[in-house]
């Protein structure tokens, strides 16, 4: 399939193309930010009302006097292949990928993101595999008993779902379920390695809520999906084959009306992997959407660079694997 | 209305019968009567065909015989017998066993009745098995013979193309394929040209006939293309608002019409052979709705000849009467009028 091959590449191209486009736009925050509200990176380093002198080392340190050009060279550099700060007797590295050195906590972005990461990828991991068969599955049993009492009461469950905000829903599970009834502990994350089936129980209450949120959104598209398939006239062809009505269903509509699942699906575990921020408020999760929220309110300008970019990274590399998966899935994308 | 009159040359023996067929739909609106109360035949090796205009009746009819309505809303009544099994109170298990197989359907547009994610192998390859307990490679050795028989250039290649990558004729040759998997005893056709340029319009007919006298299927055309019709069928139904207006052999239909609606249809045909002066002449006003069908004759209200029957045509509906040996019109007007009025006034212009 010489094709797909061809139509990867042509895709990766326009992704290192858009990471380099972010990573300007975000390298450029590192200045706009400082500038609007006067003051220079080097001090918000610096710490509390710091001297000149400190404030001057942490310039040269960082390179802060070089030309933007240049420090963006040096950044990207970092990136790729690991930078040293030195200041004489101060001397730190930071290995690649290097993001820069958290201000507030004085150690490299990197191993700040990857210590915060399990939390997020364990929240839209389970999620998302949640709400995906959760949602498809009622859109589809809602579309074949249209009009039915489950499609009105599935379709008024996805409304309130879509409505309800997360920090409603969470709240709500939490007081029923782990502080009145004690089902469920109360939520803190326990590393899968440490404890598969503790990890599982306590993540079990943000997965629903999440499922609760993107399950309602699923459930009404495969719905719309699945009639707009079913008046087809592909369908009338595979019904007057004489085939048995559910092979009509899963072979042939289903296989259609979930191709469109798979690109918003895509697109909403790579927004979810860049941070949850209410849900991991909502139950004190520790995880990338914390970290951002965090380092917004403490100036921690490199944290937010780094955020910012990992979180773009995510999203680009969903698209990338939206467009090659729907090469497979849809023949039509792979040959036009 | 099951008399006599209603069922026109109804041989015991036809290979496929249907008898007052009535196929209405409940809808918000109210009851759309679609068909109402048709009668037709067809033997094997023969080629019915179904004309007139958009909305009156000629697909559902089709998709009624192959039992391809949503039971959901449709009241069928009628009989449909296909080589003396009765299809319209049959369990839908029974029609679906036909279905695909004994009786088999080419659909209009070849594009949208493909599926776009599957190859043309694929889809005929199941068509094929459905019916037929044979392996993957027999079912594949059978798509490619099949597509060879239909015309299909390097068919061991092209079987595993997925119909994008069709040309329009091409896909129609592979519905026709598909159709054929199963050697089908009746074969309907629902435009199959329609959607194809005339050159390919010409081929995809010449190969259905081909087909047919090499299977000695029945096929019914649903078209509203009297060239088609000439090219191909033996038998005429001309339909309007769900019934039938006049039915006969087509040198019937063609040389000695006796119904107003389809001396409008005729005369609305482009022809070669007409002066270029005469302009083509549509039929005035539009099909009536099929929820409200008028009382008496449903064609009245667009009919030249609506006077000249006293006021009858608009509280009765005409039967459909013989006039000749298998030839039936149902027209208020008496066989003598409507034979003078196509000589004198009709037969110039056509």
């Amino acid at each position: 399939m010489p094709n797909v091959i061809q139509y990867i590449i042509r895709r990766l191209i326009l992704v290192v193309v858009l990471m380099w486009i972010v990573s300007m736009v975000t390298f450029a925050i590192f200045f706009l930010i400082p500038s609007a509200t006067g003051t220079s990176p080097a001090v918000l380093f610096a710490g509390k009302a710091p001297t000149p002198d400190t404030v001057k080392s942490v310039e040269i340190k960082f390179g802060l006097k070089d030309s933007i050009p240049v420090q963006y060279a040096h950044f990207v550099e970092g990136i790729f292949v690991g930078r040293h700060f030195d200041n004489g007797a101060d001397k730190s590295y930071c290995p690649p990928p290097c993001l820069g050195f958290s201000f507030v906590n004085n150690q490299p972005v990197w191993n700040e993101i990857t210590s915060d990461l399990p939390v997020t990828l364990s929240l839209a991991a389970g999620a998302s595999i949640m709400w995906l068969v959760s949602g498809t599955a009622i859109g589809v049993l809602s579309a074949l008993k249209r009009r039915s009492f489950f499609d009105r009461a599935a379709m008024g469950l996805a409304l309130a779902g879509v409505s309800l905000p997360i920090y409603f829903t969470g709240l709500v599970l939490l007081d029923l379920i782990s502080y009145n009834w004690q089902i469920l502990p109360n939520v803190h994350y326990v590393g899968f390695t440490d404890n598969p089936l503790s990890w599982a129980r306590n993540m079990l209450l943000p997965w629903i809520s999440l499922t609760f949120l993107y399950a309602a959104l699923y459930a009404r598209l495969t719905r719309a999906g699945m009639l707009e398939t079913m008046s087809e006239d592909y369908i009338r062809t595979a019904r007057a084959k004489g085939l048995s009505e559910s092979r009509v269903i899963t072979r042939h509509a289903l296989r259609a009306a979930l191709t469109p699942i798979v690109t918003i699906f895509g697109l909403d575990l790579g927004q979810l992997l860049g941070g949850a921020i209410l849900t991991e408020y909502t139950f004190g999760l520790i995880g990338i959407g914390h970290l951002s929220i965090d380092a917004i309110s403490r100036q921690d300008l490199p944290v937010i660079m780094g955020v910012t970019l990992f979180a773009a990274f995510f999203i680009v590399f969903a698209n990338l694997v939206v467009d090659v998966l729907y090469a497979f899935v849809d023949p039509r994308v792979r040959y036009s | 209305m099951t008399d006599i009159h209603e069922r026109p040359a109804l041989s015991p023996t036809a290979f496929l019968d249907v008898r007052d067929l009535r196929i209405h739909f409940a809808t918000d609106d109210g009851l759309v009567r679609a068909v109402d109360g048709l009668s037709f035949s067809v033997e094997r090796g023969k080629s019915l065909a179904i004309v007139g205009e958009s909305g009156s009746g000629k697909s559902v009819t089709s998709l009624g015989i192959l039992g391809l309505y949503n039971k959901r809303n449709a009241r069928v009544s009628g009989q449909i017998f296909l080589d003396g099994q009765e299809l319209v109170d049959a369990s839908p298990d029974a029609v679906r066993a036909l279905r695909g197989q004994k009786m088999s359907m080419i659909f209009q547009d070849p594009l949208s009745s493909l599926h776009p994610y599957y190859t043309i192998g694929w889809q005929i390859e199941e068509a094929y098995r459905v019916h037929n307990n044979v392996s993957k490679a027999e079912a594949r050795t059978r798509a490619i013979e099949l597509l060879r028989r239909v015309g299909i250039p390097q068919p061991d290649k092209r079987v595993d193309d997925y119909p994008h990558q069709f040309s329009g004729g091409m896909r129609q040759r592979a519905m026709i394929a598909m159709s054929l998997s199963c050697n089908p005893e009746l074969l309907i056709a629902d435009e199959p040209t329609t959607a194809l340029d005339v050159t390919v319009q010409a081929q995809i007919l010449d190969l259905m006939q081909d087909l047919q006298q090499e299977y000695n299927s029945a096929i019914i055309l649903i078209t509203h293309d009297l060239g088609v019709v000439a090219e191909l069928a033996d038998d005429v139904v001309v339909m309007y608002a769900g019934r039938a207006m006049e039915y006969g052999t087509v040198s019937d239909i063609f040389y000695s019409p006796e119904h107003p609606y389809t001396w409008g249809l005729l005369a609305s045909v482009t022809r070669l052979d007409r002066e270029r002066s005469e302009r083509l002449q549509p039929i005035p006003g539009n099909p009536p709705s099929l929820i409200n069908v008028p009382p008496g004759c449903p064609f009245h209200r667009r009919c030249r000849y609506e006077a000249l029957n006293g006021g009858k045509q608009r509280v009765e509906r005409p039967a459909l009467e013989e006039s000749g040996p298998g030839h039936y019109v149902a027209c208020h007007l008496p066989v003598e009028e409507r034979r003078r009025i196509f000589r004198d006034e009709v037969a110039t212009l056509l």
